[in-house]
Formats: structure tokens, C-alpha cells, sequence
């Protein structure tokens, strides 16, 4: 691109993953004149950031965004990473998403009555920006990982692809997510002795009561909730993602399973002192409240069911064996003695803002907004665990938030249009 | 249901309170506990805590609570007081206890009697230093609560697994802390 000054625009979208390209569509519904800008290109982090086996923890059924579905013939399975690029490449051609590929954004700043926004290929001038940069861009990896011995290699979930880059030997997996279980399984089978290190985590079936536990979530109205009716919205968005797997013979991947397995199970990691790592001696009632809580959705799904009349419909109402902690799980594992050759780090994502120059950040690092609308006029977040409602992060949950922000842009618009220009 | 208003005697609403402004004054947030320790005679010491740092600047208890620590005839000490892995099982039970106290005063239940019995087993060679692979402190610590609240034994159990999560003693046994002993 070649140009004088900034480009004029009404809204500037900084990233097209399905959250971006969810604005843009509602954006091009209301005549509103935009660019999406991408480092990369359309679904990056997918085609360059996941491990080689992963799915969606979603069923392809919910795989929806504004004016668009899936079509193909397994609604009950679950993408692979090269059909979720194609899906939100699919996307980006039918709405015809006015994309900047190869378009990395190093600098967003307030600049008249909007904002500047400079990129390595140009600059642009909106008065509205929306972020929908991701909520996983760098691995989080606590600080005692510096006390980890030099022998140990390390690996994040950022950068693991497969079981075949890790040295033969014992691994360690910190962290029990979606991410943690599935890396443990797989790396398990690999034949590589796996401990997995359990904090705080949702425990979840894959199917109950021969439905998927998200058609339940889904048709129950729990991933309708909305932020501003949760008890504690800080606490909702900082829920780790339930221990699920999309897999085709739709299995559940929980501790018992893994434990039956052959996986250790062991608590929190809290320490690495003299090469010996220390864990948590709460790991029984990490798995009791992950029982209970597991117990309360069901028991949501069964009272749904029944006002509905459906129990005649549907497989009886049942409950999983509660998680079985070993007696006296190890409390130490010395990682100097060789058994232990790598430890995964599957403790979570953080986003990247460093290329955000407006003070919106946080001391945790997360921008302040409500419900979207970010604490600075004309600023919009997609994309993010909760934003607006419990299915915020999921690719079917970009349509409603985008429908919602897109409208509180287009007033923000027209009345700062009609304001007098200082 | 319960139709009167539940009253365990926690005031939920500053605690809540004290939430919000902590989140706008995280400085103010930050505590520092204090015991001072008297030797007695032979194993015999005398515990005092009287004033705490908090909400940026020195508090004062309304009064100076004492802890009488010794070891028991079977050690061949006096037995004046409570050995102190006891005063550490009192201090997890209180805490524990406590929280139940709260969280139940939080999700609407009422309490009618709450009792807690604590048990941690000690191999004593460990102390004694007979025996390196034995550790000194607890192999294990079980507590196990009576609880009688108007609730369901899952919405009782949920209160114990909340308390837990929540308690400062129960993170201070369960996990490791560093500990500094100087000399001055």
C-alpha cells in the first residue's frame, strides 16, 4: 500500500479470527464503512499456534456465526484444525470481509476525536476501534518455572505440536484444562510415563443423558447467561475451559479416566525448591468442588428436561463416579534423578497488548470494559472468555456479542457525528 | 422453605464491601500478622498477639490473647499447655470453621450446630532424628465435620469444599511457604 497520511475510516477491526469477522459482518449490515487488519493471515493463531490433533471442544452443529453454518454431514462431530481455517476462511470469502492480510498493528493511539492506528504496511484514523485480537496470545507460565532444573526441557502449550518432539522419558504436565488432560492423554500414549499436575478445574461429561453436555448448556440457556446476571464476573471469566474433547468416538477425558489410564495424578504445583518440585496437598478438594460443581450442571440439565417434558424422551437422569484421589498422593517429585525429562506447561493463555498505547490495561493485564465496551469512547473488545455471556469465547458465541457491540458502535457513531467538533 | 432470614452472625456485607474497596486499593489489602513468644521453662512458652498491620496503618486487638505451648508427660515435659502441632490443628479447625460460617451466611443457609474433629498423624522418629526419611511434621491431617444446617447434604458438602478453598490456614498447610528465622 502506498499513501500519504492516515487513511480515514469509521471503524478499524484489529484481527480476523472469527470474533473480527463477526464484527464485520454486522458492521457491513449496518452500512458502516470498515477494514479488518491481520497480522497473517484469516485464522492465524489456528494455522500457526495449535497442536497437530486438536478439535474444537464444540460439536459442528454450533459452529455458527452471523449468516453462516455448517454444511457438512457429521453435525455431531467435531473440527480438526485444517476444517476450523477452511470453516473461517469459508466465512471470510462469503461475507467478503474488506481484510489487510500481512497487516501487523504495532501501535493504537488516541488521535482526535478517535484513534490513530498504525500498522508495518500504513496507518489508519477511526473514531471506533475494535480489538479482536484473541484471549490467547502468549503462554502463561508461572514463575517457578525459572527454578526448574537446566536438564528439564520445558514446553508450552503455545509451542507443543505433538508427543514426537519430546525426549523419550517421563514428562510432566502442569495444568488441568481441556488443554492438560489432552496433552497428557496424548502424550501417555506415546509411551512416555505422564504426571499430570491438578489444580482448580472443570469437570464435565462429554455426552449425558445421550446428548452432548454443550446441546444441553445450549438448549438449558446456561451458555445464554449474561455477564451482567453472574454473581461474580470476575470470577466467571477467569474459569479454566471445561475438561472436554472433541473426538469423533465423542469419549470423556476426565481424571478417572486418565487415572485408569495409568496417568499420576498429582496436586497444584507450588514450588520447585533444590530440583524438587512441590505440589499441593489440596487436591482432593480440588476434585471434590469440581464434583459438586459438575453435580449442579446436571442437575440444571435434569430440571430443564423435566420442565419440558422431555423425560420420557431421553435417557434416564444419572451421575458420574465422583474423581478417585489416591489415599495419600506424592506431595514432592524429584526432577533431578532422570525421571522426569520435560514438563508441559498447560497453565493457560494471556492476551498481548503491548501494541496498545491507550491506558485501558489493568495492573493484571486485561483491558477494563463492560461487556465489550472497552473504558475508552469508541473502543470495542470481541472475543473474550465471559465478555457477554458464557458462550462469549466459543466461535457460536461471536454472533451475539457482535450483534449487541455492533449496535452500541453505530449509536456511538451517529450522536458523536452530530457532536460539534471541538 | 426457610422463610426467616438467615443469621449466622457473619456480616456478609462488609466483608463484600471491604472486596469493592480493596479492588480500587489493592495497598490496603495487605496484612501482616504478628505473635511474640516468651520461653517459659523447659518446654514450656508463652504466646501473646496483641496488634497486626492492616488497612495501612497498626491495628490493635481489643485485647492481648495468650497461648500456653508445652509438651505433654509422655515427652517427660510438664504439660502446661497445648503442644503446638495442636495449637496448628486448632488454628486449621478455627479457620475451616469459620469459613463454613461465611459461606453459609452467603448462600442463605442456616447454621444450627457445626463441630469439626481434627486428627493429624506424626510418626515421631522423624522428630527425634531417628530416621531421615521420616518427616517431621504431619503425614496427614483428616478433619471431619458435623454439620446441622437447613440445607441438602450436597449444598452442606459444597459449604466444607467453598470454606477450603477460601481458607488462609488450610493454603498455609497445604502448600509451601518460605520461612526466614533470623537471629538478632
Amino acid at each position: 500500500m502506498t499513501q500519504q497520511g492516515p487513511v480515514q475510516i469509521d471503524t478499524v477491526i484489529i484481527g480476523a479470527g472469527h470474533a473480527g469477522l463477526a464484527m464485520s459482518r454486522c458492521l457491513s449490515d449496518r452500512d458502516i464503512d470498515h477494514v479488518v487488519l491481520e497480522r497473517a493471515d484469516v485464522a492465524n493463531s489456528w494455522r500457526t499456534e495449535r497442536w497437530d490433533s486438536l478439535r474444537l471442544l464444540t460439536p459442528n452443529w454450533q459452529s455458527k456465526l452471523p449468516g453462516f453454518s455448517y454444511q457438512g454431514d457429521d453435525p455431531d462431530g467435531f473440527m480438526a484444525v485444517p476444517e476450523i481455517i477452511s470453516f473461517v476462511q469459508g466465512y471470510a470469502d462469503a461475507i467478503s470481509a474488506p481484510i489487510e492480510n500481512q497487516t501487523t498493528v504495532t501501535s493504537v493511539r488516541a488521535a482526535g476525536d478517535g484513534y490513530q492506528v498504525d500498522t508495518d504496511r500504513g496507518s489508519w484514523r477511526s473514531r471506533t476501534v475494535v480489538i479482536a485480537t484473541g484471549a490467547c496470545n502468549i503462554a502463561s507460565v508461572p514463575a517457578i518455572s525459572a527454578s526448574a532444573p537446566s536438564t528439564i526441557d520445558m514446553v508450552t502449550s503455545m509451542d507443543y505440536r505433538n508427543p514426537g518432539q519430546l525426549k523419550e522419558g517421563g514428562v510432566l504436565v502442569v495444568g488441568a484444562s481441556a488443554t492438560g488432560l489432552q496433552l497428557a492423554d496424548e502424550i501417555h500414549h506415546s509411551g512416555r510415563p505422564v504426571t499430570l499436575s491438578v489444580g482448580e478445574h472443570v469437570r464435565m461429561p462429554r455426552v449425558y443423558r445421550g446428548r452432548d453436555i454443550f446441546g444441553w448448556m445450549d438448549a438449558a440457556g446456561v451458555l445464554d447467561e449474561r455477564y451482567d446476571e453472574v454473581d461474580d464476573i470476575n470470577r466467571a471469566r477467569n474459569v479454566p475451559s471445561p475438561q472436554l474433547v472433541g473426538s469423533p468416538g465423542r469419549l470423556t477425558l476426565d481424571l478417572n479416566s486418565l487415572t485408569g489410564a495409568g496417568i499420576n495424578i498429582i496436586g497444584r504445583l507450588a514450588g520447585v525448591n533444590d530440583g524438587k518440585a512441590q505440589f499441593s496437598g489440596s487436591l482432593r478438594n480440588n476434585c471434590a468442588l469440581a464434583d459438586l460443581k459438575m453435580n449442579r450442571l446436571l442437575n440444571t440439565i435434569d430440571e430443564w428436561v423435566s420442565e419440558n417434558n422431555l423425560d420420557n424422551e431421553v435417557e434416564p437422569p444419572h451421575r458420574f463416579a465422583p474423581t478417585t484421589v489416591e489415599d495419600s498422593p506424592p506431595l514432592g517429585l524429584d526432577l533431578h534423578n532422570g525421571q522426569i525429562k520435560t514438563i508441559v506447561w498447560a497453565t493457560g493463555f494471556h492476551p498481548d497488548y503491548s501494541w496498545l498505547d491507550v491506558p485501558v490495561v489493568d495492573r493484571k493485564g486485561k483491558i477494563r470494559h463492560d461487556g465489550g465496551v472497552v473504558d475508552s469512547p469508541g473502543m470495542y473488545l470481541m472475543g473474550m472468555t465471559f465478555l457477554r455471556r458464557r458462550k462469549s469465547s466459543f466461535i457460536h458465541g461471536a454472533g451475539d456479542d457482535a450483534s449487541d457491540l455492533s449496535d452500541h458502535l453505530a449509536t456511538y457513531l451517529a450522536n458523536s457525528a452530530s457532536l460539534p467538533k471541538s | 422453605m426457610n422463610d426467616q432470614k438467615v443469621d449466622n452472625g457473619v456480616n456478609v456485607e462488609a466483608l463484600l464491601g471491604a472486596r469493592e474497596a480493596f479492588t480500587g486499593a489493592p495497598e490496603a489489602a495487605q496484612f501482616t500478622w504478628r505473635a511474640k513468644c516468651d520461653w517459659v521453662h523447659g518446654t514450656y512458652s508463652q504466646t501473646t498477639v496483641e496488634g497486626f498491620f492492616g488497612l495501612g496503618e497498626e491495628q490493635q486487638h481489643k485485647t492481648t490473647y495468650s497461648f500456653d505451648a508445652d509438651h505433654p508427660e509422655v515427652f517427660a515435659s510438664e504439660d502446661r499447655g497445648a503442644t503446638p502441632v495442636e495449637i496448628v490443628l486448632a488454628g486449621l479447625a478455627s479457620c475451616l470453621t469459620a469459613g463454613v460460617a461465611a459461606v453459609a451466611q452467603h448462600r442463605e443457609i442456616q447454621l444450627n450446630s457445626v463441630s469439626a474433629v481434627l486428627e493429624g498423624g506424626m510418626d515421631v522418629q522423624g522428630i527425634l532424628g531417628m530416621d531421615s526419611d521420616i518427616r517431621n511434621g504431619f503425614d496427614g491431617i483428616t478433619v471431619t465435620y458435623n454439620i446441622d444446617a437447613d440445607a441438602s447434604k450436597e449444598d452442606i458438602e459444597a459449604l466444607v469444599a467453598q470454606s477450603q478453598k477460601r481458607s488462609a490456614v488450610y493454603d498455609i498447610i497445604t502448600n509451601p511457604t518460605n520461612v526466614t528465622v533470623q537471629v538478632n
